[in-house]
């Protein structure tokens, strides 16, 4: 016998992408299509492991008879359809979410989004100089209709300070793209815990806790699976923010390591990031069978145990 | 309550040795020449038994494959144990008695894929968050959770059902269950007929359960139990999720066995999403078992008192290995009171904190002539060694592989360099065992994991660079190029008699109350359990700083704290028949009038384990920590304000026995 599930047969499609002929298996998206392809689309809210919510809109395609582009992280291919990645309808709709995004949102810790940029000839600053960042709160305080139109002269922004709450983790919404995924992390898809939620209506939606409080006095239980999915460095590991703003972070000099949890017996993989033989960051594999990419507050935070030395007694880290 | 912050535990960084009652800083040299030459001592003295082997459930298999290898080759003794035996050796005594085979026996993916989830002493919301996951998705396919535990836990607000059992009438709920089955014609008597034995003592035995009877007994109302009845036995398929509130009693193993037969009585096993599934409570303590830390296997779960399992072993290993069963944790801790145990090595394992009644724990370890402590920390059991080994995290800072609860092997890798000063494991002990006249080295983590394989038949299959390829394979695996279905014991519904193998047998499962015996004097009934954030005794939870933890306290009912006119955050005393704390009040309204919660993360500011009771559980060896009588009593004002500054400060309050 075999362990190994083989499910139903899946038939393959002949689809046309870019004018080149591929047959791929039904059911797949034309994301997955064209990655199997060596196709480069870009993505901000499509994540491997959450079902596709379609809010970024920077993953568009053109489809032949389809009347507006698609999102090709949702679409599933059909037999025949016809598939054009980078005509101009789709890359200009890609430049102009890129400059509204870049316009608006401090995008400097977004992985990859400065090739976009430039792929695509985006240009964020058309918009104008940025407006001045927001005093702390003072976004969370807006309610329906307290936001006015600007004269032009400057960008409206969600720049903001960062809220730090807690030792845990920091959420920099000033660099949040409301791509949703940390809400669907936290909701039924993984954590069930409720914590978060889109609050506000259109450019005042922001991601908040019940009422905006602070994390200690929300549902939050620091599971950190919203700072897994996060793409954009919104949401960081409190070391790995440290060590950013200390000028301190130097990803050549960082490993990644995967090993399994020290805590309960279900076996959770995790990634170690480390830098200067400091843990500072711990992810979990998405294709892991275990945990999906999902931890709990121990898992994802509870390392600091190896690295806790006397005060007299620093010079044995192997750090120094 | 209160947010807590207490001061880390530090890590180790250079050996020590006990010198006129003090431990001072060593050199390895001396502390692995004292540390060898104590057994020596004392096993020259008084045999090979008088050593005892505490190997570690946090540690990698090839380290406990090396600790129990040290046990029976470098000292001649099966007396090796380790934590597993305060959590769920009466899983794997129950599970084996039934079908020969000690591990759980689906996969977690298979609750995801299930008809009915049946979670029976588990809050696994907060003990195994990941697995939960697991189990709401299933939940949200559909599936009918029914959560059996005295609290109303965060895990049981999920529930579809939630079953207030009294601590301690598991037996009697299980018996009714398994009555009204019987009754409504619901049994599954293909699988019984084919698969099982001596069902009718069983059914004779559950008889006296009926619904009015346990709902008397276990304060479930009828139809609650019917219904849980009704579900379990028509579903397609069927879960069974426990945790320590079945095993950690004086019943323990009866409490497993009291579920098996609940799977066996409707065919709830050997089927993909039917199954049993005990949540192991350490990172390798399925592991620490496979790899034969426990006395009475040897590794690949191979019973030593087989004749031709021990021929294998004695001929790779070059000695003889006794046949009888060494001692468990259990029966060390008697052999140390009547001065048979004379020396301990201990890895990783924390027992004066971790073992119940804390202050005989502390005579007992003190007694020791020779007590040789290694671990990352030092604990409150190190502070009491001859000599302290600092050792390398495990986890982090070695290579090796771990097994989870679902029986998948996975690879631990080194990410960080361990401090200056701190060893690896496997290291240490070939130190030892070079002065004790035995020539190891091993040089790779992988050489002793091929040296496992070789040995353990069910391990075969299961390579390194297949680990690295498939990214974890659970056991049993037989050969490189085959793996086994994600669950155990299809075999029992083969049709032809020799592939189905030894028939799974019912087991006659009487009900024992808790042999803590609630009285006038002792009024309420304590539990302990986990916490979200927080582990076992503390020492590695400890070191961070969640945002969600609060002082170590006593949860009681809204009902209680008004009967004894306590406010949240007072501190009271709690007091049982053997030691006396201080602890705050925690009001939490999951509780009923008479149920008591206290968690035992913090034991050097409240220490929970001097109130529980050593009774143990005769098959398993585990404790019934589940199960206390207790008196909670107001302070007076002077007490209160003498406590609360220690309280302010941190500062360790030591338990006073009765």
């Amino acid at each position: 016998m075999t362990a190994v599930q083989l499910g139903l047969p899946t038939r393959l499609v002949d689809i046309t992408v870019d004018g080149e002929t591929v047959r791929v298996p039904e059911g797949s998206t034309i994301l997955d299509a064209c990655t199997a392809e060596g196709k480069s689309i870009p993505t901000l809210c499509y994540g491997d492991t959450l079902t596709p919510v379609n809010a970024c809109r920077v993953c568009m395609v053109e489809v032949e008879g389809s009347r507006t582009l698609v999102p090709s992280c949702s679409r599933k291919v059909e037999s025949g359809m016809v598939i054009r990645t980078d005509s101009e309808r789709a890359t200009h709709s890609r430049k102009l979410v890129l400059e509204l995004l870049g316009s608006s949102v401090d995008l400097s810790t977004t992985p990859k989004i400065a090739g976009w940029i430039a792929e695509y000839g985006a240009k964020p600053e058309r918009f104008g100089e940025p407006a001045q960042p927001a005093s702390e709160g003072e976004l969370d305080a807006r309610r329906a209709g307290h936001h006015h139109s600007t004269d032009g002269s400057f960008a409206a922004t969600m720049h903001q300070p960062p809220k730090i709450d807690n030792d845990l983790y920091v959420r920099d919404l000033g660099k949040c793209i409301l791509c949703y995924k940390c809400v669907d992390a936290c909701g039924t898809q993984w954590q069930n815990s409720f914590a978060i939620a889109v609050a506000g209506r259109g450019f005042d939606a922001r991601i908040s806790t019940e009422f905006s409080v602070p994390l200690t006095d929300s549902a939050c239980v620091y599971c950190g699976n919203c700072v897994e999915v996060c793409p954009t460095g919104a949401l960081t590991p409190k070391l790995e923010h440290d060590l950013r703003a200390e000028g301190r972070l130097d990803e050549s000099k960082q490993t990644q390591t995967t090993t399994i949890c020290s805590y309960c017996g279900v076996g959770c993989s995790l990634t170690l990031h480390v830098q200067d033989n400091q843990i500072f960051k711990v992810t979990s594999p998405h294709d892991s069978s275990v945990t999906h990419g999902n931890l709990c507050i121990k898992g994802r935070f509870g390392f600091q145990h190896v690295q806790n030395f006397a005060p007299n007694d620093q010079a044995k880290s192997p750090a120094d | 309550m209160k947010r807590k912050r207490t001061e880390p535990y530090t890590r180790l960084t250079q050996p020590m040795v006990r010198d006129g009652g003090q431990l001072r800083p060593a050199s390895w040299e001396e502390a692995l020449d004292r540390a060898a030459e104590g057994f020596r001592r004392n096993v020259g003295a008084h045999g090979p038994d008088a050593f005892g082997m505490l190997s570690c459930a946090r540690a990698t298999n090839e380290m406990n494959y090396v600790a129990q290898k040290f046990a029976r080759v470098v000292i001649g003794t099966n007396n090796v144990d380790s934590c597993n035996r305060t959590c769920h050796a009466p899983s794997v005594a129950g599970l084996a008695a039934a079908f020969d085979s000690g591990g759980g026996t689906s996969s977690y993916e298979e609750v995801e894929n299930t008809d009915v989830i049946v979670m029976w002493g588990s809050n696994a919301r907060e003990a195994h968050p990941i697995f939960f996951q697991h189990v709401l998705k299933g939940v949200h396919n559909g599936a009918k959770l029914f959560v059996v535990d005295p609290r109303r836990t965060v895990s049981a607000a999920w529930g579809d059902r939630w079953l207030p059992l009294r601590v301690g009438t598991d037996i009697p709920l299980a018996s009714a269950v398994a009555r009204e089955i019987i009754h409504s014609g619901l049994a599954n008597r293909a699988f019984i007929e084919k698969a099982t034995e001596r069902y009718e003592a069983f059914a004779a035995a559950v008889e006296p359960w009926t619904l009015e009877a346990a709902e008397k007994e276990t304060g479930v109302p009828v139809d609650l139990i019917r219904e849980l009845a009704h579900a379990y036995a028509t579903a397609d398929r069927a879960q069974l999720v426990w945790t320590l509130g079945i095993t950690e009693h004086h019943v323990g193993t009866e409490n497993v066995m009291a579920l098996i037969n609940l799977a066996l009585l409707t065919g709830h096993v050997g089927r993909y999403g039917s199954g049993l599934s005990p949540m192991r409570g350490q990172n390798n303590v399925q592991g620490g078992g496979d790899m034969g830390a426990i006395p009475n296997r040897l590794p690949g779960f191979q019973d030593i008192k087989s004749a031709d399992v021990r021929q294998k072993f004695e001929q790779a290993w070059g000695v003889s290995i006794r046949p009888e069963y060494g001692l468990t944790l259990t029966q060390m801790c008697e052999a140390m009171d009547n001065g048979q145990l004379k020396t301990i090595y201990a890895i990783g394992e924390n027992p004066m904190q971790s073992e119940p009644d804390t202050i005989h724990m502390f005579k007992r370890l003190s007694n020791l002539d020779h007590f040789v402590v290694q671990d990352i920390f030092l604990t409150k059991t190190a502070q009491l060694a001859d000599v302290v080994l600092p050792a390398a995290a495990s986890w982090c800072e070695t290579d090796g592989t771990f097994v989870n609860s679902e029986r998948r092997v996975q690879r631990v890798r080194k990410a960080i360099e361990p401090p200056q000063g701190a060893r690896d494991d496997i290291d240490i002990m070939c130190e030892i065992a070079r002065r004790l006249d035995r020539d190891w080295n091993y040089q790779s983590s992988e050489q002793v994991w091929d040296e496992v394989r070789s040995l353990a038949p069910v391990l075969a299959g299961i390579s390194y660079p297949r680990l690295e390829e498939l990214g974890g394979i659970q056991w049993p695996c037989y050969t490189e190029d085959t793996l086994e279905p994600p669950y155990l014991h299809s075999r029992l519904w083969e049709d032809d008699p020799d592939k189905r193998g030894r028939l799974a047998p019912f087991q006659v499962t009487p009900h024992r109350p808790p042999a803590d015996e609630l009285s006038a004097d002792f009024p309420i009934r304590l539990t302990t359990g986990r916490r979200l954030d927080s582990y076992n005794t503390g020492v590695q939870s400890g070191g961070f700083a969640s945002p969600l933890r609060y002082s170590e306290c006593i949860d009681v009912s809204p009902e209680d704290a008004v009967e004894l006119g306590v406010e949240e955050e007072e501190l009271v005393r709690i007091s049982s028949r053997r030691a006396s704390i201080v602890a705050p009040i925690r009001i939490d309204t999951g509780l009923r009038a008479g149920l008591a919660f206290m968690s035992y993360h913090d034991p050097d500011l409240v220490d929970t384990n001097a109130l529980t009771i050593e009774a143990t559980c005769p098959i398993a060896g585990t404790a019934e920590y589940k199960a206390t009588a207790i008196c909670v009593e107001k302070l007076t004002l002077d007490e209160r304000a003498e406590h609360q500054a220690a309280f302010d400060v941190g500062i360790v309050l030591t338990a006073n026995a009765r």
